[in-house]
């Protein structure tokens, strides 16, 4: 190690495996090993791979359930509010009140799914620690391809079992190429 | 990892699954195939096609503007047809920009993979046409800087909306329908725009993309949050993108004009809607994929289920045509009898007849496979898909209203010629950001793509490749 680099603290390991097979196989070998800090890169959703990480559900869902309860509630008073007090509109003949709320009904449901909507968007962002500008995986050129066609699993220096030289190891005997010591941006 | 099972192994030798990418191309073919359409130089014939369109838009916005300076008088539009051609043009925009979310939502939820060579295509299209729809209700106003009048707040004489209207759900639907398929697309979007970052040679693109691209690293942890926004997107945007059209449709059905005083309208609405979308996306993906030559991720396989579809939804539409008619004779409304019969043998027959020669009968051609997979037939049908989809809304609007209840009051309709160059500069429009966003950003949605390959799934065996199989019989 350089005098350099050893100045920067370690961000982590990665490796490349050769396919999308070889990257499951890994995942549930560090899985099984009680890795936690970790994750697994490729160019597309790998089937499965929640749980050959030892991941559950994303909770995203019950968020999302907010949203659209918050866009169904907005509406709700949006319609609601000015009809029946801010400046009644007497529409065929009809009140406004329970039995006439079947016209009221789409707007709730558009609002609805607009919200849900939105939070959908923005939560898997956020959800995912980004936009970010730059990730010290960035710095490792080779990485470049994990949007085309490469596999890679990196393993955090925060994780508790993570030791430079141990893991480095453990990657290599899993089948990992290229194995390659990361630093944290400056 | 489990052997499949014997009936699983009998029926996939006796039917194997059609690859979704011919030729067994790698993940970075499909990479350098699509995203070298960006990176490369535009070709040609871009350029003159741009050109050609974008006059054509050009000269559509100084009709609106003309129309803006001096009046909806320069519209053919009359007492009592005061709905024209910019709500016919209205409505076929918002037709058009239903195969998007459809094939992105709805087939994502029944897991048909063949969507992901055409989804991000079809959604472009679907957010420029309704682009193009949102002008028509903007301009139709007449008094544009009126507009803000359909926004659910307080107009300076503190009179609300009545929201009871459905000329007020439809803001809601349509702008509802535009934002969330906007996000739908951008989500899809990101992990190709990771792929055009990263493949960036020049360093202002590198920057355009890595902004736009969130950041987006792959990670397992990404995709898990990611898949599920996808799955739920999809899951609201399938009530959402019936519901648009639906909502659509009662601007009509709710009124008492014989000829749009139907319960019929929401169903049949929808699935014109499905029609013409359809059409749509084969005529621009057609010419795309001879030009690109992106014949193996887009190949007669997608043609021709795309063409079952739109013999499916064409026959519905005919269905309701020919129910429509019925119910006219069926529920004895005076009014209502002649209104159908004014639709097929009145002064507006041609247009009726145009309407269901392209939209019944043209589809019908699809029965047959050989013609499913010929180039000429199917751009052909789905232009005539295209036309009569139109014709369709002029035929309910314009020959429902020319001539309602009282004959005194009945007059005919002649469209001026700003009305035809607004039309025409919409189509300007349409084509022009298609052309932009195909020149721009990656036209297939690589990473899904990548994802339906046989060696995407962690449990491939090249022992179940096509190639090896005979090895394997030889063995036995």
């Amino acid at each position: 190690m350089s005098a350099a680099a050893a100045e920067r603290s370690v961000f982590g390991v990665i490796a490349e495996f050769p396919s999308a097979t070889a990257l499951f196989g890994a995942a549930e070998k560090v899985r099984d090993q009680g890795y936690r800090f970790w994750d697994v890169h490729s160019p597309f959703p790998i089937h499965g791979m929640n749980k050959a990480m030892g991941l559950g559900k994303s909770t995203l869902g019950y968020i999302i359930f907010c949203g659209g309860f918050t866009g169904f509630a907005t509406a709700v008073l949006l319609e609601f509010i000015p009809s029946s007090y801010l400046y009644p509109l007497i529409v065929h003949g009809k009140p406004v009140n329970f039995f006439t709320v079947p016209p009221f009904l789409p707007i709730m449901f558009e609002l609805t799914v607009l919200l849900s909507a939105f939070t959908a968007f923005f939560g898997v962002f956020l959800m995912n620690r980004l936009p970010r500008l730059h990730h010290p995986l960035f710095d490792f050129e080779p990485f470049k391809r994990v949007t085309n066609d490469a596999f890679f699993l990196a393993i955090e220096a925060v994780d508790p079992k993570f030791s430079e030289i141990g893991t480095r190891e453990f990657l290599e005997e899993i089948g990992g190429q290229g194995v390659t010591v990361l630093y944290e941006n400056d | 990892m489990a052997e499949p099972d014997a009936s699983t192994v009998a029926f996939e030798e006796r039917m194997p699954r059609r690859p979704l990418v011919l030729n067994n191309h790698s993940m970075a073919w499909i990479s350098d195939r699509i995203a070298g359409i960006v990176q490369n130089k535009a070709p040609l014939w871009w350029w003159i096609t741009i050109s050609i369109t974008g006059s054509f838009a050009a000269f559509g916005t100084f009709c609106m503007l003309y129309l803006l300076f001096t009046g909806v008088g320069v519209w053919g539009n009359n007492v009592p047809v005061g709905w024209a051609w910019d709500i016919t043009n209205f409505v076929f925009w918002i037709g058009i920009g239903h195969a998007g979310t459809l094939i992105s939502a709805i087939l994502h939820l029944c897991r048909q993979k063949w969507r992901t060579s055409i989804n991000r295509a079809a959604e472009a299209m679907t957010l420029f046409a309704v682009i193009c729809a949102a002008i028509f209700p903007g301009i139709h106003v007449g008094r544009m800087w009126m507009a803000w009048f359909l926004a659910p707040i307080p107009n300076p004489n503190w009179i609300w909306p009545n929201f009871r209207s459905p000329l007020m759900w439809d803001v809601f639907a349509v702008s509802t329908y535009f934002t969330v398929s906007v996000l739908f697309w951008y989500l899809g979007l990101v992990p190709d725009l990771a792929t055009m970052r990263d493949r960036a040679k020049v360093k202002v693109s590198r920057i355009v993309y890595g902004i736009l691209a969130f950041g987006w690293r792959g990670g397992n942890r990404q995709w898990r949050h990611y898949e599920m926004a996808y799955l739920i997107l999809a899951g609201i945007s399938t009530p959402l993108v019936l519901s648009v059209h639906s909502t659509v449709s009662f601007d009509f059905a709710t009124s008492v004009v014989p000829g749009w005083h139907t319960t019929i309208f929401p169903p049949y609405f929808v699935a014109g809607a499905i029609f013409g979308g359809f059409a749509m996306v084969l005529t621009l993906m057609l010419p795309a994929r001879s030009l690109y030559k992106l014949q193996d991720v887009f190949t007669w396989d997608h043609i021709d289920v795309m063409c079952k579809l739109l013999l499916l939804t064409g026959s519905i539409v005919g269905y309701a045509y020919c129910m429509e008619f019925f119910v006219a004779f069926y529920g004895a409304n005076p009014f209502e009898r002649f209104a159908f019969l004014n639709r097929y043998f009145g002064p507006y027959w041609w247009a009726s007849w145009t309407m269901f020669t392209c939209n019944v009968i043209m589809p019908q051609l699809f029965w047959v496979r050989a013609f499913r997979r010929n180039w000429a037939i199917v751009f052909f049908v789905s232009m005539c898909a295209n036309a009569g989809m139109w014709f369709e809304r002029f035929v309910i609007f314009v020959i429902s209203l020319h001539r309602d209840f009282l004959p005194s009051a009945w007059r005919m309709y002649y469209p001026t010629w700003v009305d035809v160059f607004t039309f025409i500069g919409t189509i300007g429009i349409f084509l022009t950001l298609f052309l932009l966003f195909i020149r721009f950003l990656p036209m297939v949605a690589m990473s899904e793509v990548k994802g339906v390959l046989p060696e995407a799934d962690p449990h491939y065996h090249p022992r179940t490749e096509p190639e090896s199989e005979s090895r394997e019989e030889a063995h036995a």
